[in-house]
Formats: structure tokens, sequence, C-alpha cells
């Protein structure tokens, strides 16, 4: 009767996901719930968990629960700790989520709400979940080593280097790509820069705090924090409305880009306790707070979506990216489908504090499919705003024009509404200045948030909740840019440490100094021409970040997929092969179309042509006339770096392929590194208290 | 209802490293009793203990995208 009662419960899950999914994929015309996504979402989701990842883990991968994981066996106290599930979930969430799920799904709600969110539910229960959950658990089984560690030893050192560099060169595109929203988001806003500019000394005290007043006193000092931040949020108020404040911390995006620089390099050469250590608790916990608190509105609210299923837009004429459905979706949304960074931090950091690996199906795939949920809400905060409104935060002043009347009627003219006093009234509700071409996604999500939230829990306040989702996305994109720009530096530091050693000396100032000079002009360089990009530098560095990402996934994949069939599962070898080959098909093709398509607004080098010969003959205004030369050399580099990724994972493929192939005509292969069993000798209470 | 509470804030202080000294000295206590044939080190205080424990934690790749 149980068992009966249980199928009829999971069949009713299935037909409601079934319909909410339905739903959202055939309405047309009228406006949706938001309801619907949260519905199909969960569904989805449950299913996935309670079926799929319960078979991959069972069949599969086979975890052992009487088996002892790193966390035990090399149990310190300090980095390996057996630690309670629900705590290592927290801590593996935590660390994946960043701002990557809410940029991506804003961006590609360009092509309508439907593309976006089926890659988002469907990438994420066959892609991005299996690689977290397989990652998570052949690093566990292989003493918690890096997935670089792992390729390497696993597939050869052609693999291993692979990775390294791949990460090396990914973190770079994602720090300029994600210091552009910021800067996009402060450009010309008193409020916002200043309650950015805040969160540093405010991370300081805390910083300070934890580590001289109270040393140890992490909650106390994180409280502070909190409630020193949410007064930054309403002090900005005072400085914009101020005649001669406002002027301080108004600026161009240029200026803001040094700064941003200035920052990063700051940061990557301080002691972490002193700003990147309580910057990034107090970035933990404004995220999981926020995103607890949409969820609870939306659930509250219900808005309604307002945005179409499809755009016209998926025939690549899109005004926030060039590029149609196929492939630029799956390159757009990344983080929240699948994210080839996850990779970095299943292997290596979650390892070390798994205490039984029968936790691995929560923690792998769980916390990826609660990311999932954030890109999903990130999408519901995106396409609750009037379209029209829409596409007038987002579309660059490059494609609309830098005019209000002409930006409204040629949006408009695309079939989505919107006039100068709407835009007006709402850049004054939001106490900005003006919310024409603020691209990056950061203003618009941030628009979306504060009215879900100003519906929710007090119309008043929209210009506070605005500021607060502004500061909500800025810290934790700096969290990202200051951790980021200095395991730049750390990497930097080892590679050039094999030619000289006292390089590698991570203490050596000249060292530090110099390493943290040169990764800081890496990311500092896509960060300024970005900048200077009349078309917002969005439209470039997010396909890059998203096609460098994709393809540190595929190599994440390929690990896996050559372990599996080392180990004699050939016949499963496609839960990993096949998001793998995807993978590969997507990036192969957007590559190609980045590098060979004659469209300027897709090709680098049709851009490149366009530009150059526009330039040869005399018709660009001076200003563009002058930037020109730089845009030229950067579309010229941003081809040969995406026709380096496309290289490199085709490189990394054919090892893998390599190695499968001689494995199965029974030619010596490198052996399989798994540890040894041993079985588990915690017991259960102490370790799960 | 108060257990709920209590076990909440157990696991806030848990996951923000809040009780790592406590654990540590958990640890600490138990491992002396491990291997009692080597010498004694007194466990670190506490100030000494965080300060080790915030620089290894930022040690490698900690935040994702």
């Amino acid at each position: 009767m149980n068992k009966l009662l249980k199928n009829a419960i999971w069949i009713f899950i299935a037909v409601l996901g079934a319909s909410a999914v339905g739903g959202i994929a055939f309405n047309r015309g009228e406006n949706i719930n938001a309801l619907w996504f949260i519905t199909a979402a969960l569904c989805v989701y449950a299913i996935a968990y309670r079926f799929y990842a319960a078979w991959i883990a069972a069949t599969v991968l086979i975890v052992d629960e009487t088996r002892a994981t790193p966390a035990e066996r090399m149990d310190n106290g300090r980095d390996f700790v057996p630690t309670n599930k629900w705590i290592v979930f927290g801590h593996h969430f935590a660390a994946i989520a960043g701002p990557g799920p809410l940029v991506g799904p804003t961006l590609a709600a360009q092509f309508g709400y439907l593309p976006g969110t089926l890659w988002i539910l469907f990438g994420a229960v066959l892609g991005g979940c299996v690689q977290d959950m397989v990652t998570l658990f052949l690093s566990t089984r292989r003493e918690a080593k890096s997935l670089g560690q792992m390729a390497r030893d696993e597939l050869g050192s052609l693999g291993g280097t692979a990775a390294s560099i791949g990460t090396f060169v990914i973190m770079i595109i994602l720090i300029a790509v994600l210091g552009l929203v910021v800067v996009n988001a402060m450009k010309h806003s008193p409020w916002a820069t200043f309650t950015v500019s805040a969160t540093i000394p405010i991370a300081m005290i805390v910083g300070v705090y934890m580590r001289y007043i109270r040393p140890g006193q992490v909650l106390e000092g994180s409280l502070i924090g909190v409630i020193l931040l949410l007064l930054s949020v309403a002090g900005g108020r005072i400085i914009d409305e101020h005649e001669t404040l406002r002027l301080v911390f108004d600026h161009e995006g240029l200026t803001l880009a040094w700064w941003v620089m200035a920052y990063g390099f700051a940061a990557a050469i301080l002691p972490v306790w002193l700003l990147l250590a309580p910057r990034d608790y107090l970035s933990t916990y404004i995220k999981l707070g926020t995103i607890t608190l949409l969820a609870v509105a939306i659930i509250m609210l219900q808005p309604d979506v307002k945005m179409p299923a499809i755009t016209p837009f998926i025939d690549g004429t899109g005004p926030i990216f060039g590029g149609k459905l196929f492939p630029f979706v799956f390159i757009t949304i990344a983080c929240g489908a699948i994210s080839g960074f996850h990779a970095l931090i299943a292997s290596g950091t979650t390892p070390k504090l798994l205490s039984n690996e029968r936790d691995i199906r929560m923690i792998g795939y769980g916390g990826m499919l609660l990311e999932s949920f954030v890109a999903i809400m990130a999408m519901i905060a995106a396409t609750v705003l009037d379209p029209g409104v829409f596409f007038a935060i987002n579309s660059s002043a490059g494609v609309v024009g830098a005019d209000a009347v002409d930006a409204v009627a040629k949006i408009s003219a695309w079939g989505y509404p919107v006039t100068v006093e709407q835009m007006q009234n709402l850049a004054q509700q939001m106490g900005e200045a003006t919310l024409f071409a603020r691209t990056g996604g950061a203003p618009s999500l941030a628009v979306g948030m504060a009215s879900i939230f100003g519906s929710a829990f007090g119309e008043g306040m929209l210009a506070l909740w605005y500021h607060f989702a502004i500061m909500f996305e800025a810290i934790f994109i700096l969290t990202t840019l200051d951790a980021g720009t200095r395991v730049g530096r750390f990497m930097l530091q080892d590679m050039l440490g094999n030619i000289w050693p006292k390089m590698g000396e991570t203490s050596w100032i000249p060292s530090v100094i110099f390493t943290s000079a040169l990764v800081v002009s890496g990311w500092g360089y896509f960060l300024y021409i970005g900048v200077i990009d009349p078309n917002g530098g969005v439209n470039i560095l997010w396909p890059l970040f998203g096609i460098a990402n994709q393809m540190l996934a595929a190599i994440a994949l390929c690990v896996a997929t050559g372990i599996l069939i080392k180990s004699g599962k050939l016949k499963y070898a496609w839960v990993t092969g096949l998001p793998l080959s995807w993978l590969v098909t997507i990036t192969s093709t957007a590559a190609w179309q980045k590098i060979a398509s004659d469209d300027i607004r897709i090709g680098f080098f049709a851009a490149a042509n366009d530009l150059t010969d526009k330039l040869a003959a005399g018709v660009l205004p001076p200003a563009k006339a002058a930037t020109a030369p730089q845009l030229i050399f950067n579309l010229h580099l941003d081809a040969s770096l995406t026709l380096f990724f496309v290289s490199l994972l085709w490189l990394i493929v054919f090892d893998m392929l390599r190695v499968c192939v001689r494995y199965l005509s029974g030619k010596p292969v490198l052996p399989i590194t798994e540890s040894a069993h041993m079985p588990s000798r915690l017991v259960e209470d102490w370790v799960r208290d | 209802m108060a257990g709920k509470i209590k076990a909440f804030w157990r696991i806030v202080r848990r996951l923000s490293g809040d009780d790592a000294y406590e654990q540590y000295l958990k640890h600490h206590a138990r491992h002396q009793l491990d291997d009692a044939g080597h010498e004694c080190h007194p466990p670190l205080s506490k100030a000494d203990f965080f300060r080790q424990w915030q620089d290894e934690k930022w040690n490698g790749i900690k935040r994702c995208c």
C-alpha cells in the first residue's frame, strides 16, 4: 500500500511537471504566471534527483557508503574534516553559485523566456548536475585531487596541461566580463558607486574585527558587516541627493574601470584576512539571504511574465548580442545549466569535507539543482519587465542610438512598445538618472528584482530595493574578481617558478607584485576594451566567457568519460559522453561562427574588416576613429583566443578518445588511480551531530 | 521548537566557521588520546588557530562564477 502511495505521488509529480513544462512551452500571446516556471522547475528537479541521480549513484558510479572518504582518512581538523552533509552542501553551494547564473539568463531573455528556461532545466539535470556529481565522486575516490591532477594522472600530461591553461585563461576572461558588468552598473550612478565602494572599507573593518578585536568571532563580525552594508545602501541616497558629494561618485565608465583594476591589484597583494576573507563572508550571507528572499517574493507575489515565449531575435539579429538561437543560447547560459568552473570546486575543495560517499548525490547533483533554480529565478526577474523596458535597458547605444527618442522609436518598431516617459518614470523610481543602455544585465535584473521585492514588501522603497540588488550583485562579483585575481597570481607564480624558482615563492614581494600586475593587466585589457567598445563590450566578452566555461566543462566530462571507460563501464559512458558531445557541438559551432561569420555582429574578422574599411574610407566620427585601431586589434585577438579554446577542446577530446581506444583494444594505458578501499570507521552520531 | 532553533543555530555557526576553534579543540583532544606515544603539543590559542585557518582556507580556488 505504502509503495502504491509512493508511486501515485511520483506519477502525480510527473504529470504536474509535464503540464507545467507544456504550459510554458505552448503558451502564446498571453502573459503567463511565474508560478508555472517554479512548478515546472521543482517537478523536473524532483524527478531527475529521485530517479536519474539515484540511478547514476547506484549503478554507474556505485557509491559505497562503507568506504572511508579522504576527509575521514586524512582528518587533520583543518582542511580535511569529515562534516555534516548539510554543512558541506552549504559550503559547496556558496562556492559554486556566483553572478553567472544571474547574468546569463538575463542576457538570453532576448530570445524570449522559453529557450533559456528549457536549457536551464534540461541542461542542468542531464549535463551540469551530472558533471558536478561525477567530478565530486572521482575526486573523492582520488584523495581529493584537483581536476588538472586527475586529467594528468588518468589521460596523460596533455589533458592535465590543457586543464591548467584552460583554467587560467577562463579566469582572465571571467574577471574581465564581471568587471564590465559592475562598471556598467556604476556608470554615472553616484548612489550605486558609493554603495559598491563602501563595501571595501566595510570588509576591512570586519577583517580587523575578526583578526584582532575579537579573534575568530566570525558571526559577530559578519553581523556588524551586514548592518553596515545595509546602511551603505540607504546612505547612497544621501550622497545622491547632495550636490557636491554626488560629483565625487559620478564617473565615466573608463574611470571606474581603472578603479576596478586598481582594486583588483590591491586585493591580490593585501593579506587575505584584511579584504578577501571578510568580503567573502559578507557576500555569502547577502547572496544566500537575497536568493531566499527572491524565492519567497516570487511565490508570494506570483508575478506575470510579460516577455513572449519566443522573440523574432532567434534569427540572430538580437540587440543584446548577435547570433542565432542555436548555438548562442547555450553559450550565453553556462552557469545555471552547465558550468565547467564547478568541476574545480567539486574536485579538490568539497571532497575534503565529505564524510560519506552516499552524500555525493545530494551535494554534487543537488547543489547544482539549486544553482539551476537560481538561474530560473533570474529568468523570471528579467522577463516580468515589460519587454520594451527590458530591451531599452539592455540595448547599447551603438545598436539603438544614444538619443532616447531614437531608442524608444527603434525598440517600439520591433514590436515592444516603450515610451521615453515610461523610462524616465522608471529611472526616477529607481533613483537613477537614466536606465537607457545600461548593458551587462545587472541593472535590468536589479529593476526586475526591485519591482518584485517592491510589490511584495512595499512599493515605496523601490529605489532602495534597486540599489540593494545592485549591491547584492556587485559584492559577489567583486569577491569573484579578487579571489580570481589571487588564484591567477598563484597559478602564474607556480608556472614561472618552473623557469625561475625564486618567482615561485608566494611570499617574495617582487614576485607577488610582478605576477599580480601581470594578471590584472590581462583582465584589465579586456575590461578596458569592453568599456571603450561602442556596442557595450558585453556582446563580445560574454560569448567568449561562455565558450571558455563550456570548454572547461568539456574537459571535466572528458576526464569522467575516460575514467568510466577505463573502469570497464563502457555501457554507461553515455551518461557523461552525451553531455560532452553536446558541449563539443555547441562550442565548436559557436566558435566557428564567431570566427567565420560574415555578419559583423557575430564574426570577429567580419567586424574587424568592416571597421578597417570604414576607417580607411574616413566615414567614422573622430571619437570612433581614435579607438578603431584598438578595437580592430582586439577583434583579431578575440578570434585567436576563440580558435585557441576550440583547438584545446578538440585536442583533449582526441586525447581522451585515444586513451579509450587503446584501453578497449587491450593496449596498455595509464592505470586507474583510484585509492584502495578502506572501511569507514566513522560512527553515525558524532560526525552527523 | 527550542530544539529546532538550537539546531539551526548550530548549523549557522558550523557553516560560517564560528565554531571552528571548538571543533579544532575537540579534534586535538581526540587525537591526543589516539597517539599517546607522540610528544604532546598544547593546542594553538584561538587567535593563532584562526590565523592559520583563515590563511589555509583561501589557498586555491574557493569561489566560482
